[in-house]
């Protein structure tokens, strides 16, 4: 990827020999990032980041499958990407049905099948969730909208899914799947959407004609080779990251419970990612929480954060029927590859005291 | 040992900035703490107080002086005491002040809460005003700038508030303030005051008013009842109010009643606008009540000069006074802030309630 920034200056569109070979890193990206989830390096188009990649999906999809019937499913707990893109296109003159989730945290697939209709033209729903890890079975959902509604384009916002589970976009039998690089160890500001071979969405951005005119615009070849590397080792480093961040994860879980015995775990255990933890400590401000934790050295989150930097109430422990004042209590806590044992002892040392700081004049 | 721990409450604006870079000068572990305000979408306004760019500006400043930034979500809270109090007001009748409630129920209240959960000793903004110790007592004062003096909103605080609020811009003029903030290189060096209720734009105040309480036109009379036309709904008025009234007289005319249960707006002549004394409730005082004759100047809106009276009658949260003169347009719902003889100390306020009309004949 630095190759690109400190000596790459060529255009991977132009046909000289620097364009040549921008192009054939660009390519040798699309290759990693087909193979780390089991697609063909042709159904690959990188975007400007997740967001783009969903967009992409739902707009495009949507325009493309207009006539043909009006309306869209998907859940209560998307990421905003999802959510507000299926919005902006209830705006434009689409129905929605937003499926509720159980305090489990896991999609019911049923739930799905009983929210399509004969005209519904695209189901979206996540691959793991970004706030409480839960994973979806999203391989059973899409057997079961084929069934109920075989015309409708089924696409999965998979951006939280490597590199914490193996990614199968043909194993999970979806139409449409979108990633970004910077979840998965790679640079900010580039994505990818997967486009099953034979599926046509109109594109968002209209010129040059690249990425099989679906994305027009000349690429970040730099950002796509990082895309493409970190793709790769993510891919392999799953089953030992999952052992790893488990166990670690776990010891925090059973240390905040010692030390916080009335904490409530927010969606289920078993079905969730081993980077992830989201709890509620009942009778605390969970901006209150971060901030004192923050102080500590310890980078956590609470809702989600808007632009201005203000955290938003949790869209997903509300989905998940998670009373508000014990959402508005709750923390997020994200393990990573550089998480250590002494990170875990760090948290539990400091968090006896945030949480008495923070009830106090709660 | 430990430096002592503040909050500042930072807007986005150059006051708060400097208040921040003061405190920190004098000693403090500062913390920045700006509260967002609005629900969900960032559009609504984006320019004033609280907004994404003021957010980014404040982050910024932040940064700079080295000291921490954090955004809280104080939306759900705001709207459920200022804005609720906002809209029933109008539909009262009244003419509220926003900036007094905000200050009452929010900043001094919400957010000192949390400073204290933080371990703050200290909150500060950048109001203009002064807080000094004299004998175990706190009094609070005018600012030395008077053009900018903001003592007015601050009459809700007593000895408990005191004892932690702090405004270091209130020593100052505001001309000093800026060159601060240019000296230390703040990007909010110049920016223009905030003029506006933040949540809703001045010349707009009549259509959200409207549409938040679903009041509409009603008949526009005088004095004697008798109909003169149409008005265009409670919110486009305020006692004394002379410009938009569509009617002509051929003599200036004026708001002289606002009667909320008939949605009428009453108007007349100049004399009717005189008011010899006025009600009010919800006071409180920054330490004793004063006693029944004590002679005061009161202010009776955020902009203009404090007249003599005399206090009538007092009691723990009420209190009458009687002008000495006799004095023009004032407001229910605006606050009266009682002033010592020399115009410098605050003694207490109130929400005005109802006015005592001067029958003298013209």
């Amino acid at each position: 990827m630095l190759s690109f920034l400190r000596e790459g200056f060529g255009n991977p569109s132009s046909v000289h020999a620097a364009g040549r070979e921008a192009r054939a890193g660009v390519e040798e990206a699309r290759e990693r990032m087909a193979t780390a989830i089991g697609a063909a390096p042709s159904e690959i188009v990188f975007t400007g980041g997740g967001t783009e990649a969903d967009n992409l999906a739902i707009k495009g999809a949507l325009r493309k499958l207009r006539g043909n019937g009006n309306h869209l499913v998907t859940t209560a707990f998307e990421h905003h990407a999802v959510l507000d893109t299926c919005s902006w296109m209830v705006h434009q003159g689409f129905e929605q049905t937003v499926v509720r989730i159980p305090p489990s945290g896991v999609i019911d697939p049923q739930a799905i099948v009983e929210a399509t209709r004969p005209d519904t033209l695209l189901v979206s729903v996540m691959a793991v969730n970004n706030e409480i890890g839960t994973i979806q079975p999203v391989a059973e959902i899409v057997r079961a909208v084929r069934q109920a509604a075989p015309n409708a384009v089924v696409h999965t916002d998979a951006v939280q899914a490597l590199p914490n589970i193996e990614v199968d976009v043909r194993g999970w039998g979806v139409d449409l799947a979108a990633f970004a690089a910077h979840k998965i160890g790679g640079p900010k500001g580039v994505g990818a959407l997967y486009v099953r071979s034979g599926v046509a969405v109109e594109p968002l951005l209209h010129g040059g004609g690249q990425e099989r005119g679906l994305r027009s615009g000349t690429l970040n070849v730099a950002g796509v080779a990082g895309m493409g590397l970190a793709a790769e080792f993510a891919s392999k480093e799953i089953e030992a990251r999952r052992d790893r961040l488990g166990g670690l994860r776990d010891a925090l879980l059973a240390g905040v419970r010692s030390h916080v015995p009335d904490v409530i775990v927010n969606g289920e255990m078993e079905r969730r990612v081993a980077s992830n933890l989201n709890i509620s400590i009942p009778g605390t401000h969970g901006e209150t929480l971060i901030l004192l934790l923050d102080r500590a050295g310890i980078a956590c989150s609470s809702g989600s954060a808007c632009q201005s930097g203000a955290l938003d109430p949790s869209h997903v422990l509300a989905a998940l029927g998670v009373d508000e004042s014990v959402a508005g209590g709750s923390l997020r806590f994200s393990l990573g590859r550089d998480s250590t044992e002494a990170d875990i002892d760090a948290v539990l040392e400091a968090l006896p005291a945030v949480v008495d700081a923070a009830r106090r004049a709660a | 040992m430990s430096k002592p721990k503040a909050v500042v409450a930072m807007s986005g604006g150059v006051d708060s900035s400097v208040a921040a870079a003061l405190l920190k000068d004098q000693g403090y572990d500062v913390t920045g703490i700006m509260l967002k305000l609005w629900r969900g979408g960032e559009e609504n306004n984006d320019s004033g107080c609280c907004s994404v760019g003021a957010a980014d500006d404040a982050r910024r400043v932040a940064d700079v002086l080295g000291i921490p930034f954090y955004v809280f979500n104080f939306a759900e809270h705001f709207e459920q005491t200022v804005i609720a109090d906002f809209q029933s007001a109008y539909a009262r009748g009244e003419t509220p002040n926003p900036c007094v409630r905000c200050n009452q129920w929010v900043k001094f209240d919400m957010l000192l809460d949390r400073a204290k959960q933080l371990g703050a000793e200290v909150l500060a903004t950048g109001h203009y005003a002064r807080v000094v110790e004299t004998g175990g007592r706190r009094r609070l004062l005018r600012g030395v700038d008077a053009t900018k003096d903001q003592s007015y909103v601050l009459w809700m605080l007593t000895q408990d508030e005191l004892a932690h609020v702090r405004f270091p811009v209130g020593a100052q003029n505001k001309s000093e303030t800026r060159e601060i903030a240019e000296r230390l290189g703040l990007r909010t060096a110049h920016k223009p005051d905030s003029q506006e209720i933040c949540f809703v734009r001045s010349g707009e105040i009549g259509d959200y008013v409207a549409r938040a309480t679903g009041t509409g036109p009603g008949h526009l009379v005088d004095s004697a009842g008798r109909l003169l036309g149409e008005h265009r709904g409670l919110g486009h008025y305020t006692i004394g109010q002379r410009k938009g009234l569509g009617v002509s007289l051929g003599m200036p005319v004026f708001v002289t009643g606002i009667d909320a249960s008939t949605n009428t707006v009453v108007v007349g002549d100049r004399a009717d606008l005189m008011v010899g004394g006025l009600s009010c409730e919800e006071a409180t005082f920054v330490a004793e009540p004063p006693a029944v004759g004590t002679e005061v100047l009161v202010q009776h809106r955020s902009h203009g000069a404090a007249s003599p009276a005399e206090v009538v009658s007092c009691g723990r949260d009420n209190f009458e006074i009687s002008y000495r003169e006799p004095i023009e347009a004032i407001a229910p719902g605006q606050s009266a802030v009682l002033y010592s003889m020399d115009d410098i100390e605050v003694l207490g306020g109130g929400i005005i309630t109802s006015t005592v009309r001067e029958t003298a004949g013209v």
